[in-house]
């Protein structure tokens, strides 16, 4: 009952004064109406472009790398251990770039809890002929299904459907630079050439664009199989396997044991593109501080609105101290009102962000680079409206907090006196 | 008898701009079912001396008793208590508030005590409005009544809580003369039928001759009581 004496005196204050309690409500929703749907928006952004990179990338990659064995044979001599050895044009001897035993490296991957799933590759360097030209370029073979699985590789088939490079053999998909540039379409029989010198024709069922010009300029799909075939080898030839992870903070951790259980390469995803994670970030960042900003001055309008209706209301203070409520309770009231625009209007900012943001959902952006994309990417992660209702709260408090305590602290023994 | 109210050796500084005694060794007690009156030339302390037995001012040497306990070094919130439950107060301006109805400002002060329900809280402030004759502005708000109404419902205000004492700061200085012995025959009225205690400062001699104690300070000090 006590408290609902102070709710109804503070309700009372309140709609003396709507009109400003209004305005500054207003601002409070303006102000998380625009917090709700920046932040949606930029984050929306930051998956889009992290998308790009990310979801088609290995949380860890495992493949051989080329280079010269760092342990030469002058190193591991006794006499020689205590001396300063220079070797000079040291060469890297002749090694495969298949993976050994890659079978049984799958096969133990597999069983590992903490790998959500793994798409074996084979990389390979082809010259697209073109009449009497051969274009360079790269030819991937692919776990078709696991690729899509895993890495979203049906979004990136614009034309064409993608599970054909698996039920027909001898097929491809080319990227989109490569077609234009052999005029190739879905049907159509292309020629490349090995780096060993043979030449292999290719149906061509369908046609991918990664949003990276470079990447398509260049890159083509092909079976494991067809590769294998196209390259001669035998079919446990690997030269890469991709792993994602259930966990992607591990990654770092899990290419050290890798390398170290498989004798690999191994290259995590951290390592590859930390710049993509210090771009999501700096934009994140600056959508909290703009939207904190907005915040503060919404607070700064509750500030003043409140400091005004106190100061109109001085005598109502002094007779309702007079007559035995404590400063405590004139504190809460004043509080009360400040709380109640801020839930008030940070209720009604959730709701008009969360409009602002379908509506931004809604706009068409069509770009050559994101053939996925049809319209403006929005998150819509609930941790947004969360933390949005959380600040209006503790701006609004804060807001209140002052003005409150200066009421508390009126004595009216002034006021009663100055009359 | 106990004394309800009790003033020993009470003196009192103001510092600004320069440190000046306003009261000078204040000792009297008031007691049960009393109407008391101060009278004093304007400035003479009489106004100060009921905000330090009021507890609203508490920067005073001496001792203050109410209902026999110390008022001396209790904190505020207890102060705000004890003012709600055993002072009434009626000003020289009513100090209603707009906002809410002339039953709802009525009911205000036993809301706050909190002891009672709203109903019998209601039927309580319809009583003391009988006794008032202002039951049937009983849903008006306070700026739809004459100054004479509203200085009732002021006292109306101040029985809420059945309290000890009613203290009044010039209760009658606003109003016109009519109004004033309307004011004034509450006032007794209350004292005698009611038994209620009461101390009223004012500038008003006539007002004050009727009582029956009259306290008259002058500078500070009680010269007559």
């Amino acid at each position: 009952m006590k408290n609902q004496l102070i709710y109804s005196i503070a309700k009372a204050l309140l709609l003396a004064r709507w009109k400003q309690t209004l305005v500054a409500a207003i601002g409070v929703t303006f102000s998380i109406a625009m917090f709700i749907a920046l932040l949606s928006f930029m984050t929306g952004l930051n998956d889009l472009l992290d998308g790009l990179i990310l979801n088609r990338t290995p949380h860890v990659r495992l493949y051989n790398e080329i280079k010269p064995n760092p342990n030469q044979p002058v190193l591991q001599s006794e006499k020689y251990k205590e001396s300063y050895n220079i070797i000079h044009s040291i060469k890297p001897k002749q090694e495969r770039l298949e993976i050994f035993n890659s079978g049984a490296i799958m096969k133990s991957l597999r069983n590992d809890e903490r790998v959500f799933g793994l798409a074996p590759k084979i990389t390979s360097q082809v010259f697209y002929n073109v009449g009497n030209i051969d274009l360079t370029g790269v030819i991937n073979g692919i776990d078709v299904e696991q690729e899509n699985r895993l890495f979203f590789f049906k979004d990136y088939v614009t034309l064409g459907n993608y599970i054909d490079l698996k039920n027909i053999s001898n097929s491809i998909i080319l990227g989109k630079g490569v077609a234009e540039k052999m005029l190739a379409n879905i049907g159509d029989v292309v020629q490349v050439t090995t780096s060993k010198g043979e030449r292999i024709s290719l149906k061509v069922v369908g046609v991918f664009q990664s949003g990276l010009q470079d990447y398509d300029n260049t890159q083509s799909y092909c079976s494991i199989a067809t590769t294998q075939k196209l390259l001669g080898v035998p079919n446990n030839y690997i030269t890469d396997i991709n792993i994602k992870l259930k966990n992607i903070a591990l990654s770092p951790f899990l290419a050290k044991e890798f390398n170290r259980i498989y004798q690999i390469d191994a290259i995590d995803i951290q390592t590859a593109n930390s710049q993509f994670e210090t771009g999501s970030f700096v934009r994140s960042l600056i959508s909290y501080v703009v939207g904190i900003t907005l915040l503060i001055v919404a607070g700064f309008g509750i500030y003043n609105i409140l400091n005004m209706l106190i100061y109109e209301k001085m005598d109502s203070i002094a007779i309702l101290k007079a007559i035995g409520f404590s400063g405590k309770d004139v504190k809460r009231i004043f509080i009360s009102i400040a709380l109640s625009i801020g839930i008030f209007g940070g209720l009604l900012g959730l709701i008009c962000g969360f409009s602002l943001s379908t509506v931004i959902d809604h706009i068409p952006f069509n770009t050559a680079a994101l053939p996925t994309i049809k319209t403006y990417p929005i998150n819509y992660n609930p941790k947004f409206y969360f933390t949005g209702g959380i600040f209006a709260i503790v701006t609004t408090y804060f807001a209140g907090y002052f003005p409150s305590r200066k009421a508390s602290k009126i004595d009216p023994v002034i006021i009663i006196r100055g009359k | 008898m106990k004394n309800i109210l009790e003033a020993k050796n009470i003196n009192k500084y103001f510092h600004d701009p320069v440190t000046n005694q306003v009261l000078k060794d204040i000792t009297f007690a008031v007691n049960p079912g009393e109407f008391v009156s101060v009278i004093g030339k304007s400035g003479c302390g009489k106004s100060t001396l009921l905000y330090i037995l009021s507890t609203m001012d508490t920067d005073f040497e001496g001792e203050l008793y109410i209902d026999s306990e110390n008022m001396k070094n209790r904190k505020e919130p207890d102060l705000a208590k004890v003012r709600n439950e055993k002072i009434g107060f009626v000003f020289q301006f009513h100090y209603l508030l707009n906002e809410f109805s002339v039953l709802r400002n009525i009911m205000l002060p036993a809301l706050k005590l909190g002891r009672k329900s709203i109903k019998e809280i209601e039927q309580q402030a319809y009583e003391k409005m009988k006794i008032l004759g202002i039951e049937s502005e009983a849903l008006k708000k306070p700026n739809q009544l004459s100054g004479g109404q509203k200085q009732r419902v002021a006292i109306a205000r101040a029985l809420i809580n059945n309290p000890i004492i009613i203290m009044g700061d010039e209760p009658t200085g606003n109003l016109d003369k009519k109004n004033s012995e309307i004011v004034f025959d509450i006032f007794s009225e209350l004292s005698e039928v009611y038994k209620q205690s009461l101390l009223i400062v004012t500038h008003d001699s006539d007002f004050a001759m009727k009582t029956k104690r009259v306290i008259e300070m002058d500078d500070g000090k009680i010269i007559r009581q």
